[in-house]
């Protein structure tokens, strides 16, 4: 018998346009994930540093940064960082590539990063203590000598900081606590006299510098943190240097008003709070949807309520910002100051923004999304299941909570990741209810009680938003702006990716659905 | 004597149970979903420890009046009733008796397998602890006890931890039947078990069924007559909410008093 195949039936434009629409999307996605991480990563790589002799003589050292055309056939300029702010005034340099003599690379210009004035590129010509340096050792036996006296720095550094974190801070604690105490007081003077010590250590030596067209400078060493000669330095040398960049700054605070240094505490931040607001939104969330689902009677009250509910999820968040100032921070906040802490008036406790107000203001506005989803999650379990339960003798709270809830966990982490996902890249309301500019002191201490709610903090959103804008040095501080934005994003993957962990170890555990 | 038509189709065809030998007593039951009646004036008695079986086309109320032993339909606030239904002589619908209790006491098995999202252990157990008050050893005696009343015991002893979701349709429902005879009920409900598995599990359910009577009631809904025949002592037929045959299963399919039923059991209405 001949059996007859059908023809495949074209789908037709429609197939061919969703493909489309759905590969476009994830093109975008793709060529903006790479934007920042390229532009944001890029930082931390040691760069290779040229001399520049232009035609009029003129000596300059520099990396170079980008290149623009300049107006109808007048060749090119180019973008270069030169550092020196302290010599030139200026870090940046425009330069019109026709003018150009030569590029070179020699291997001894050094790259300074300073405490105070940014980068210094340049020469090195010697180290030693601030009476008796002079210009005449071999270069060599200077790097060597530079790069010793830095790392003992960088240890001095540790042990100061190590000094402070745990005996210092301790004691004045325990001198809080009882002023009188002999013992903290003569170990206080004691520790006192060993940070002092230190901090004598660490002056008195100076590098001599010099910059490519020949101008001096005498460079403290303890404003010192780091030296690297990039043209001399290997790729796995390089490599080093730039997981360190990066490790930097992930584990350091900010330097120079934001435009240097690390952003670690706003990584704190944005994770504390944003686990805040998932304590604080997931019961409340759950609960409220357990009253329309389970308790309340199904009417038109009810609908209302959901319809609200939905609705709320659409409200701008900086009204959301405006509601927390308002209610949480001069209604709450200001009361209980007056109750709880008036000895610290007219200075606020709770008055004023901070981690509690911040996230309770996040968790009102990531409500309605864990409401709806915990209330979709309940409606979709199956009534056999909770017959089942009844006809067991179980009471409705005993099937509510034995039987309901566990299997609609997955529903509310849905809700919770969803949640998750708005709050951490939320910065309007944050501006009204506690976010800092500058926030060194992270939420979280040694110091009872522990976990600071009323503290302002740092918040990667935020943090984008005044680097861009708000520095001294726009073009400085750009690459900053993409590697905190490629942070963000990978701190919020990092959140939901738990979340979505969490859902997947409760699916598995109560089993996959046998029906569909 | 003769009653209304409507309560009482015809007097000899409904066989009756004296008191002391019977644990559901309905009289007079009539059930309405918001004004709309569903069971009018039923009455009838269930014999202890027999299999006896409600068939009757497709909403003539056969499910209904199951949930109503239970008292399954407290949860919808639309449903009303009127006449009793006594259980050991005691109106379940007494304001002092506790609902749980009486499910405690009559449990039910559902058309759908629906064990729990959690283990077979757990599940069997999950009675048990909503009582409390037992040890570990009891309860792992009870739990076994159960199993092997439902002939599940052999297939599962071995993974108890595994979840109750990765077994068959048809040792789901042996599972959701052993989970209803840990609570130790008096009368076990069940509603289609069969109706959603293949004919070698229906056979299982079937002689489970039949080897539970000895230790308790079992009031088995279902729209297979074969199946009525096979394992039930006695079947009352329903249709259009009343009862209008209730016999000795034998007598009831073999030489109906009613045309009514004789139409249905031999196929010539739906």
């Amino acid at each position: 018998m001949r059996r007859r195949r059908p023809l495949p039936r074209s789908e037709g434009p429609w197939a061919w346009l969703a493909a489309g629409s759905v590969a476009l999307s994830l093109l975008m996605l793709t060529a903006l994930l790479l934007l920042i991480a390229v532009r944001g990563l890029a930082h931390f790589w040691p760069a290779t540093v040229v001399q520049i002799e232009m035609q009029d003589g003129r000596l300059l050292a520099g990396q170079a940064v980008r290149e623009l055309p300049l107006e109808e056939g007048h060749g090119n300029e180019r973008l270069y960082f030169t550092g020196n702010r302290d010599l030139d005034g200026e870090i940046w340099h425009w330069l019109p590539v026709d003018a150009i003599a030569s590029v070179e690379r020699p291997p001894e210009l050094t790259v300074l990063e300073r405490r105070h004035h940014g980068r210094f590129i340049g020469r090195l010509i010697a180290v030693g203590d601030a009476g008796t340096i002079d210009g005449n050792h071999a270069q060599q036996a200077v790097w060597t000598r530079l790069e010793a006296r830095l790392a003992a720095l960088e240890q001095l550094r540790g042990e100061r900081e190590r000094l402070r974190r745990e005996v210092l801070r301790p004691l004045i604690r325990r001198l809080d606590a009882n002023p009188n105490d002999a013992d903290a007081q003569l170990a206080l003077v004691e520790a006192n006299a060993r940070v002092y010590d230190l901090q004598l250590a660490m002056r008195g030596e100076v590098a001599l510098l010099e910059s490519v067209d020949g101008r001096r400078l005498r460079q403290p060493l303890e404003e010192v943190l780091r030296a690297w000669r990039p043209n001399a330095m290997s790729l796995p040398q390089k490599l080093a240097a730039w997981a360190g960049g990066v490790w930097r700054f992930l584990a350091e605070g900010p330097r120079d008003g934001n435009t240097a240094g690390g952003v670690w505490p706003a990584i704190f931040g944005t994770v504390l709070m944003v686990l805040l607001m998932s304590l604080l939104v997931t019961p409340f969330g759950v609960l409220a949807a357990v009253y329309l689902n389970e308790v309340a009677h199904q009417g038109r009250w009810t609908n209302l309520v959901r319809i609200a509910v939905r609705n709320l999820a659409g409200v701008p968040s900086i009204v959301y910002g405006v509601f927390g100032l308002g209610v949480f921070v001069y209604g709450i906040g200001s009361s209980l100051d007056e109750w709880f802490f008036s000895d610290s008036l007219p200075s606020p406790t709770f008055g004023t923004g901070g981690l509690l107000w911040a996230s309770l203001t996040l968790a009102l506005l990531t409500l309605p999304v864990v409401i709806v989803a915990t209330e979709e999650g309940l409606a979709r379990i199956p009534v056999e299941q909770r017959e089942g339960a009844l006809a067991l003798g179980a009471t409705r709270f005993e099937t509510l909570a034995r039987v309901v809830l566990p299997m609609a966990v997955p529903a509310m982490l849905t809700g919770v990741i969803l949640a998750v996902a708005r709050a951490a890249g939320e910065v309007a309301p944050l501006l009204l209810v506690g976010v800092a500019k500058l926030a060194p002191q992270v939420p979280v201490d040694g110091e009872f009680p522990f976990l600071h709610l009323e503290r302002k903090f740092m918040h990667l959103g935020y943090h984008i938003y005044d680097t861009a804008f708000h520095g001294s040095d726009v073009q400085a501080a750009m690459p900053l702006v993409f590697a905190s934005a490629l942070l963000l994003v990978l701190v919020i993957l990092v959140l939901n990716l738990t979340a979505i962990f969490l859902r997947h170890h409760f699916r598995v555990r109560h089993g996959v659905q046998p029906r569909p | 004597m003769t009653l209304p038509s409507r309560f009482q189709p015809s007097p000899g065809s409904i066989i009756d149970f004296p008191p002391e030998a019977s644990c559901f007593q309905i009289e007079g039951l009539g059930l309405s979903y918001s004004g709309k009646p569903a069971l009018r004036g039923l009455s009838l008695r269930v014999p202890r420890h027999r299999v006896t079986a409600f068939i009757g086309p497709s909403g003539c109320g056969k499910s209904t009046l199951l949930r109503a032993l239970n008292r399954l339909h407290d949860l919808n606030e639309e449903v009303s009733y009127e006449g009793k239904i006594r259980l050991e002589g005691e109106d379940i619908h007494a304001p002092e008796v506790a609902v749980d209790e009486l499910r405690r006491r009559v449990g039910m098995v559902f058309q759908v397998p629906n064990p729990f999202p959690m283990s077979i252990y757990d599940n069997v157990a999950f009675g048990l602890r909503l009582q409390g008050g037992l040890t570990r050893r009891r309860m792992d005696d009870i739990v076994e006890w159960a199993l092997n009343a439902a002939a599940l015991w052999d297939e599962v002893k071995d993974r108890l931890r595994a979840s109750a979701w990765s077994l068959s349709g048809g040792q789901q429902q042996r599972l959701v039947i052993a989970r209803s005879l840990a609570v130790r009920p008096e009368v076990l409900l069940l509603d289609e078990p069969a109706s959603a598995l293949d004919p070698i599990s229906t056979l299982k359910i079937e002689e489970l069924i039949r080897s539970l009577k000895s230790q308790l009631t079992l009031i088995l809904v279902t729209h297979n007559m074969q199946q009525a025949a096979r394992v039930s002592d006695y079947t009352a037929f329903l249709q259009d909410g009343e009862l209008v045959e209730y016999a000795p299963t034998d007598t009831l399919f073999t030489n109906p008093s009613l045309r009514r039923t004789e139409n249905y059991i031999t196929g010539r209405m739906a």
